[in-house]
């Protein structure tokens, strides 16, 4: 089976961190990795932009709405992920907007905070 | 050369070069915070060394160089970035670099500023910051915000173009138009901010910020229409307020207004019909200019073509309907064919909010005081002032409270 980990936590938990705890965290995330990969079951792991750098878009209702900020409403929840590798938001907006769930419901876009840490 | 004529100097480029610096800064890495940061430094330079060495053949280049110096300085203290293409960046600022990418740089920034990505109400502010380098606390005062949250909107706003990954690059062809407008609307934004009420610092950035979009986007006609709209409107400046009261257009004294930029306006409505496509109606801001032009022409025929105002809104109604444009129609109907069809067109007016709609209260008062309906009109005049913001309109509005009381009595 393959299964996806969601990862949840309070963003002010990590406002006050200094340069060395951020060492510190990159280094209990690769000794995660590390052994998930050891053991031979990691396929892939992201570390994300905070919520409020998110962008929505939706085609639901037929028109095409992008807003700045995360998913906020209750009645959808999560349901799955892609991942995908582009130069900008421009070209992560448009793949978004062939995502089939934009139709009936929203996509909400993070970037990789991986190569910003 | 002088401390003061060093700091004036300084100060001047710094204005005419502000955005272009900051989006030649920004654009490879998007991270604009970084960017305001290294030219402030690179402004403190100047100010420290051009009183003694005189002033550079070309500041801004020099300024350019000293701000990217110093952003990589700060780049390689700052342990948790990484700079990938730095070098890169830095071979071409010890070259100058031909005219043209640095305006195409600027549209970029506007562009990003717009981005469908960020937040409506902050794309005006973030303009003004970024492209004119105004201080937060001046936004806040147009935006009537406290000046920590307007600060911290921007930030905000910043950090996101970054982090998002938002690019400083020309819209794709499908997107541009919508895209322009959104560039459009900010502008906007910037003058009917304050254009009345305000110090009128803002209004003449927000001219200057029109300024700058006609100059990088020549072609299109709605950008040269704003461009015309906000000049025609800057022209009456010093016409439109007299002793703290409201004079509405018709009535401003033609002396007053700013000939040369009446002209230039004119001009530039000009070139926007020339470059529409043949048979194809003018858009709003177009329109929108038109009717100021009309206006406008009254300093030299005398009198106001009421006629040709009621077609240009009847034209602005089918391009872009708006609550302001259904009232603005039926005041100019009610001068054109008479009170009691200024109040017929209120009548057919179906906008949400029109009851709290300023505005339409002092047309039906002004239609209703023309056809002699006293004391209806006192009360329309009342209700507008009850819902009036500004000192100015409120004070002409109690003038023409105050000569019904007279006629009344």
């Amino acid at each position: 089976m393959r299964y996806t980990f969601l990862l949840y936590s309070d963003p002010a938990m990590s406002a006050d961190m200094t340069p060395e705890d951020w060492v510190e965290s990159k280094r209990v995330f690769g000794d995660y990795i590390a052994a998930l990969q050891e053991a031979g079951v990691f396929i892939d792991t992201d570390w994300l932009h905070p919520a409020d750098t998110a962008t929505t878009i939706t085609l639901a209702g037929g028109e095409k709405r992008v807003q700045d900020g995360p998913f906020a409403e209750t009645k959808e929840t999560l349901g799955g992920f892609f991942a995908i590798e582009v130069k900008d938001l421009d070209e992560a907006l448009k793949w978004a907007e062939r995502c089939p769930v934009v139709h009936y419901g929203k996509v909400e876009i993070r970037a990789s905070a991986m190569d910003s840490v | 050369m002088s401390r003061d004529s060093a700091q004036a100097r300084a100060e001047d480029v710094a204005r005419a070069a502000y955005g272009k610096l900051i989006a030649m800064l920004a654009s490879r890495s998007g991270d604009i915070i970084a960017a305001e940061d290294a030219l402030a430094d690179a402004f403190l330079a100047a100010l420290r060394t051009w009183p003694e060495r005189g002033i550079p053949d070309k500041p801004e280049a020099w300024l350019l160089t000293v701000a990217r110096n110093r952003r990589t300085d700060q780049a390689r203290r700052d342990a948790r970035l990484v700079i990938t293409d730095e070098a890169n960046d830095m071979a071409d600022a010890q070259g100058t670099e031909p005219e043209e990418t640095q305006i195409d740089e600027r549209l970029k920034l506007l562009f990003v500023c717009a981005h469908p990505a960020i937040d409506a109400g902050i794309r005006t502010p973030l303009m003004l910051q970024t492209v004119l380098g105004l201080e937060a606390e001046q936004i806040a005062k147009a935006f009537l915000l406290k000046p920590t949250t307007m600060a911290q909107r921007l930030v905000r706003a910043k950090k996101k173009i970054k982090s998002a990954g938002i690019p400083f690059v020309m819209p794709e062809r499908e997107a541009y138009p919508d895209r322009m407008d959104a560039v459009l609307e900010a502008v906007y934004g910037a003058y009917a901010v304050d254009w009345l009420e305000g110090d009128g610092d803002l209004s003449h950035e927000a001219y200057f910020l029109s300024s700058i979009l006609a100059e990088l986007a020549p072609d299109n006609p709605e950008a040269l229409g704003l461009t015309a709209l906000i000049g025609f409107i800057e022209a009456r400046r010093d016409a439109r307020v007299d002793e703290g009261v409201l004079v509405p257009v018709p009535e401003q004294d033609t002396a007053l207004w700013d000939a040369r930029l009446i002209e230039r306006s004119v001009s530039i409505l000009t070139q926007a019909s020339l470059r529409r496509t043949p048979k194809r109606m003018p858009a709003r801001f177009q329109l929108e200019a038109a009717i100021q032009a009309v206006h406008a022409a009254r300093s030299v025929t005398g009198k106001t073509d009421w006629r040709a105002l009621s077609q240009l809104y009847h034209g602005l109604m089918h391009a872009y309907p708006s609550i302001g444009a259904a009232v603005g129609r039926a005041a100019v109907v009610a001068e054109d064919a008479g009170p009691s069809e200024g109040l017929k067109m209120l009548q057919l007016i179906a906008y949400d909010g029109l009851e709290s709609y300023q505005p339409f209260h002092a047309v039906r008062a002004q239609c209703l005081a023309e056809l002699g309906r006293v004391a209806e009109a006192a009360e329309a005049y009342a209700r507008a002032v009850s819902l009036c913001t500004d000192q100015p309109s409120r004070r002409w509005l109690e003038t023409k409270i105050a000569n019904l009381r007279k006629k009344m009595s």
